[in-house]
């Protein structure tokens, strides 16, 4: 029992990230109708959002030690970073919590991103093949994660979590279990707790506010709702940006849980691109649903005893579950009778 | 949109075709590109490019799993080497048959969607064959090491040939890389057996494209790109269409990779990456995707621009600014090097957004367009000399 709890508190984290990747996807897939292959470039983008508000606060000046000397005999460097030597104690506490931190930096980051994504390219695109949206945004990836190489390397750049969300837990002992059974990284639930605000927090803004209301209506039925006098573009444009809002929210909590390099987001893509069509295209529920099934039947895959009877399933399940659902629901678990289909 | 065509048009885009295949070591010396290695890689994914075309152009299907034909086709080859002989001829029957059969499961399995939902099952398929290939089926794979010929293979047929070192893939005795160098106008020209084995293979390849697109076939793969319900109302059944239609371009992926490896012997798993299929995709687009020359055109640019721009650096920036005043060439050559080199990648992503945004019908609808301009200025000429038109 408690191997199951960990295996499904396994799949958490990842099928956290898939659910959030997938909801800004399919949010526009619902609205706009185009299909984005650079949402994955934005996933990493908000990542690297982490790394460089982890670059600026670690920032330090170079002194050399009075007392302390290498082993060559020179005095030994020491580095403090600026925000210590500045704010004192409080400084090193914002460097300790640089990636949480940076979530307050990359929400108007994205939000533009977004919004000038959308307005610079996507605009374009809506009333042409979906073929074509899917080269140019294929090509608008290509493009972010080339710049992002330019300037912070190839290599993975870890990102600590903050020394006191960076242990392990003892979940077993807290839900009832023997004490010890479940131990669990803190940083992987506060992930999910994360992902649980942040989708809540959408589905909250699409349901309770008037905003939110008029994109669920255009999502329906962009015509009328133009039709009814509603500047739908201007909305839809916000859409986009709510949606690169939650992309790279995900990429900043994901860092200290994998290191992001430049092709963070192509890993992802395909994965969430499986967890929309799963879940069910347009379907915002669906791809929450998906992203966390397929997290956790990943993890279930991962498991040895199943991976002795079966080798190789854990690399390919999502695939196969994604095979499996597109032959015998087209529409996806969730999906509505109308939407991507011509 | 059906472009005028005529048997003696095609017959001389044929010609023209066959004369600039087979003096490539020539033609393309002055830009660069006239080593054997690069040659070869233009004609190889010339074929992949003819093949996805044959899909994707006149379909409109967008697979974005042909990399996984492609790797199949190489994994087979290399086994032809290791169980049969170095030579190539059974390597690539082997790697087009297998493939052949390959992309007959997965495009029956795959074809019952369509639009995006094909895009992703097709590449739902490819991952999952990149990933067995790495992992599980490492004993016919060989895991992330790649398949490789070593001296301890049976090779059935010829092994006599052992005299230490590993021996080199072959056509009836001729190596595949052989190479006659000459030189001509300071240039130093090769001509390499692998390239003119890919080259010959090529022009095949070109020619049984040109006579699907003029088929009767072809037509029909056309009626199912322009209206696939209307198709349906009429009564025909489009399932076998398509699936001959994406065997024929899995067939061609197998021949590709089959090339790949009878020119380097070797087999990876990262052969069959999605990126990989992207790649394949961003050629035919490029060139233009439907036309008959646009998917070489295509990928002879990215294969150029990825063997020769990635080779540029600093230097050779600074060699072509060094007519300007010093703190502008070193401003450009600064902003110039982050497009080529390890930034080429950059370049592609941009040429490709503003070929798909402004050019949707690729390099081949630019030369249309101005082969159009052009008549048209003349025929205007014409007609103002001449007298005005009757009313109708």
């Amino acid at each position: 029992m408690d191997a199951i709890l960990l295996q499904i508190l396994n799949g958490f984290d990842k099928g956290s990230a898939y659910a959030l990747i997938a909801l800004g996807l399919t949010l526009i897939f619902g609205t706009l109708g185009v299909v984005n292959f650079a949402h994955g470039a934005l996933f990493m983008l908000g990542a690297f959002c982490a790394v460089a508000v982890n670059k600026l606060l670690s920032l330090d000046i170079v002194t050399l030690s009075e007392t302390q000397t290498t082993a060559w005999g020179t005095p030994l460097e020491i580095r403090t970073p600026y925000a210590e030597v500045w704010f004192g104690e409080i400084g090193s506490v914002l460097v300790d919590y640089s990636v949480p931190l940076s979530i307050l930096v990359a929400i108007p980051v994205m939000l533009i991103i977004g919004v000038v994504m959308e307005r610079g390219l996507i605009k374009h695109f809506y009333k042409r093949p979906h073929a074509e949206q899917i080269l140019v945004t294929f090509g608008l990836a290509i493009v972010l994660q080339e710049i992002i190489k330019a300037w912070f390397g190839a290599n993975p750049i870890p990102q600590p979590a903050p020394g006191s969300l960076r242990g392990m837990i003892d979940f077993g002992a807290a839900v009832g279990f023997e004490a010890g059974s479940v131990v669990y990284p803190l940083w992987r639930l506060v992930y999910f707790l994360f992902a649980f605000v942040i989708i809540g927090a959408v589905f909250a803004f699409l349901q309770f506010t008037t905003l939110g209301m008029v994109i669920r209506a255009g999502m329906a039925d962009r015509e009328t709702v133009g039709l009814l006098g509603i500047d739908i573009d201007k909305r839809f444009t916000l859409v986009f940006g709510i949606a690169a809002v939650v992309a790279g929210l995900a990429g900043v909590m994901y860092t200290p849980i994998l290191s992001p390099d430049y092709h963070l987001g192509m890993d992802f893509l395909v994965l969430s691109f499986v967890v929309v069509v799963v879940g069910g295209m347009g379907s915002l529920s669906g791809a929450v649903l998906a992203g966390f099934l397929l997290g956790i039947l990943q993890s279930f895959a991962s498991m040895n005893e199943i991976k002795q009877v079966i080798p190789g399933i854990d690399q390919i399940i999502i695939y196969l579950v994604a095979v499996v659902v597109l032959l015998a629901r087209p529409r996806g678990l969730l999906g509505r009778k109308g939407v991507m289909e011509s | 949109m059906i472009e005028k065509t005529s048997p003696r048009a095609d017959r001389i885009l044929l010609l023209a075709f066959v004369a600039a295949v087979l003096l490539g070591p020539i033609l393309l010396a002055p830009f660069g590109a006239g080593y054997p290695d690069l040659l070869q890689k233009f004609a190889i994914f010339g074929i992949f490019a003819i093949g996805f075309n044959i899909l994707f152009g006149l379909t409109g299907y967008l697979s974005f799993g042909h990399a996984a034909f492609l790797g199949v086709g190489s994994y087979a080859a290399v086994w032809s080497f290791k169980l049969l002989s170095m030579n190539v001829v059974p390597a690539v029957i082997f790697a087009v048959i297998v493939a052949g059969l390959f992309s007959a499961v997965i495009g029956y399995i795959s074809l019952r969607r369509s639009g995006i939902y094909f895009s992703i099952l097709t590449l739902a398929f490819a991952q999952m064959s990149y990933n067995l290939a790495y992992s599980v089926l490492t004993p016919i794979t060989n895991g992330e090491t790649g398949l490789q010929i070593t001296l301890g293979d049976p090779r059935v047929l010829d092994s006599v040939s052992n005299d230490g070192g590993l021996p080199v893939t072959n056509l009836f005795g001729l190596a595949m890389n052989q190479t006659w160098e000459t030189a001509l106008l300071g240039m130093t020209l090769h001509f390499n057996a692998g390239f003119y084995f890919c080259a010959l293979l090529l022009i095949a390849a070109f020619y049984i494209s040109m006579r699907i697109f003029r088929s009767p076939f072809g037509m029909m793969l056309r009626a199912v790109k322009s209206n696939q319900n209307r198709m349906s109302y009429t009564g025909l059944n489009i399932r076998p269409y398509m699936l001959s239609a994406f065997m024929i371009s899995g067939m061609y992926a197998g021949l590709a990779g089959g090339l790949l490896a009878a020119t380097d012997p070797l087999a990876g798993a990262e052969r069959m990456q999605w990126t990989a299929s992207g790649e394949v995709v961003l050629m035919t687009i490029l060139g233009g995707a439907g036309t008959l020359i646009g998917p070489v055109l295509g990928a002879g640019i990215i294969k150029y621009a990825e063997n020769v721009f990635s080779s540029f650096n600093d230097q050779i920036l600074a060699g072509f600014f060094d007519f300007l005043p010093d703190s502008l060439a070193s401003a450009l050559v600064w902003a110039a090097s982050a497009f080529v080199g390890d930034g080429w990648q950059l370049t592609l992503g941009i040429i490709f957004m503003v070929i798909v945004t402004f050019l949707p019908g690729g390099l081949m609808e630019g030369v249309n367009r101005i082969r159009k301009w052009h008549e048209q200025r003349q025929r205007g000429n014409d007609l103002s000399s001449c007298s005005a038109k009757p009313a109708e």
